[in-house]
């Protein structure tokens, strides 16, 4: 167990067993987010307060988990690759910061799209959105970090900044609980009976894990090219690409 | 462990339990002020300055709804589940989702008698989603006319 992790830290072994992943893994991704969409916007039934506005949960609560998982992800790869100094740990924090950014933003402009229909504003001021901007900001300081320092140390730096930014996090998930916010409790939970009927609960079960899915396939495909451009020098990239060296 | 790896670790462990020591005490130091809204029971402990722009935040009480019949203003009670309560005054046009027995924050002034002047009110939505069957067949409960935009 403990040897076939330790293989999975060689860029190579990575980039060719990643590779055998791929196919499959887009045909899962875009299953359960092609399903989870579209029952989520034809089949369920409008909510009776909210009515069709509801249904951007299906889009705003998946990219929400997401934008928190993936930045547990970011500081915890750039964990493994301070203490270990695994090289793919630090491929996996690179990679995985600019998706994590795309899905907090989705989280915050969906967010405003649903609250000035459901809630009268676009934008307020509580302790949830406020820290997920906040997590917002963290991304970008990571991204600005790896693109404005040398190669040597922008992994270590934008590792410490990850972990952290990473007390952010058990505060948007307990910010509703804490303060009285605008924002409403907590809608999807693993380990709680759904806030909702089946009819509407499993198309967003369905998304949350098509997001999932989807992030992981945008993981390997932005490790892989990664990988490539750091070990462009050695034997088994050029032979991977025919003989051709830069 | 390899005795650099020891360090490294430690360091992070330091990081990450050190910054979070200091959050949480920033957090319990600023306790309530992080609140959007006060709610009605900390009004009526006086907790909430007066003649200054605060949120408040409760339940629309039912029956509590006056509409004015010549401009936009309307009052009504919001209370929370201690049972106290605090009139509000608004000019201007409701949220969609305002009725009664629903959750809102208003911004407003708290008067010195004890009642809000509201210059915003916005409708709090709870976690709980329901197709408009079920919410009809629970409760004998159909939406009032502020929500049958969405019918068009």
């Amino acid at each position: 167990m403990w040897q076939w992790l330790h293989s999975w830290g060689s860029p190579r072994w990575f980039y060719l067993r990643s590779g055998r992943l791929l196919f499959g893994l887009s045909l899962v991704t875009a299953g359960f987010l092609a399903v989870g969409v579209f029952s989520g916007l034809f089949l369920a039934p409008a909510d009776y307060q909210q009515g069709e506005s509801f249904r951007i949960i299906y889009i705003h609560v998946p990219a929400a988990v997401l934008s928190q998982n993936v930045y547990i992800t970011v500081a915890l790869a750039g964990a493994v690759w301070l203490i270990w100094r695994v090289k793919v740990a630090d491929v996996a924090a690179k990679a995985a910061a600019p998706i994590g950014m795309l899905f907090c933003a989705l989280t915050l402009l969906t967010g405003a799209v649903w609250g000035k229909p459901t809630w009268g504003t676009w934008w307020v001021w509580d302790a949830r959105i406020t820290s997920t901007f906040l997590l917002l900001f963290l991304y970008l300081g990571i991204l600005a970090l790896r693109q404005g320092l040398p190669e040597s140390t922008s992994g270590r730096s934008c590792a410490v900044l990850a972990l952290a930014g990473l007390v952010n996090i058990p505060v948007i998930k307990y910010s509703v609980e804490w303060w009285f916010t605008l924002h409403q409790g907590k809608t999807f939970s693993l380990t709680q009976a759904p806030s909702m009927p089946a009819e509407m609960y499993w198309p967003l079960l369905l998304t949350v894990i098509g997001f999932h899915l989807l992030f992981l396939l945008a993981l390997l495909l932005a490790m892989r090219a990664e990988i490539l451009e750091r070990e462009q020098t050695r034997d088994w990239v050029s032979r991977l690409v025919g003989g051709y060296s830069p | 462990m390899h005795p650099n790896r020891r360090k490294r670790l430690l360091m992070v462990i330091f990081l990450v339990g050190g910054l979070s020591t200091t959050l949480a005490l920033v957090l319990v130091a600023l306790n309530r002020n992080l609140d959007f809204f006060y709610s009605p029971a900390a009004i009526a402990a006086g907790q909430a300055p007066v003649s200054k722009r605060i949120r408040a935040g409760g339940m629309v009480l039912q029956d509590s709804l006056v509409k004015a019949s010549d401009s936009l203003r309307v009052e009504f009670s919001i209370g929370d589940l201690q049972g106290f309560e605090v009139r509000v005054f608004f000019e201007g046009i409701l949220p969609d989702l305002f009725r009664e027995g629903q959750g809102v924050v208003v911004t407003g002034r708290l008067t010195t008698e004890g009642f809000i002047e509201a210059s915003q009110v916005l409708a709090k939505h709870d976690e709980n989603y329901m197709p408009r069957e079920l919410a009809e067949a629970l409760e004998g409960y159909h939406p009032p006319t502020s929500s049958q935009a969405y019918d068009r």
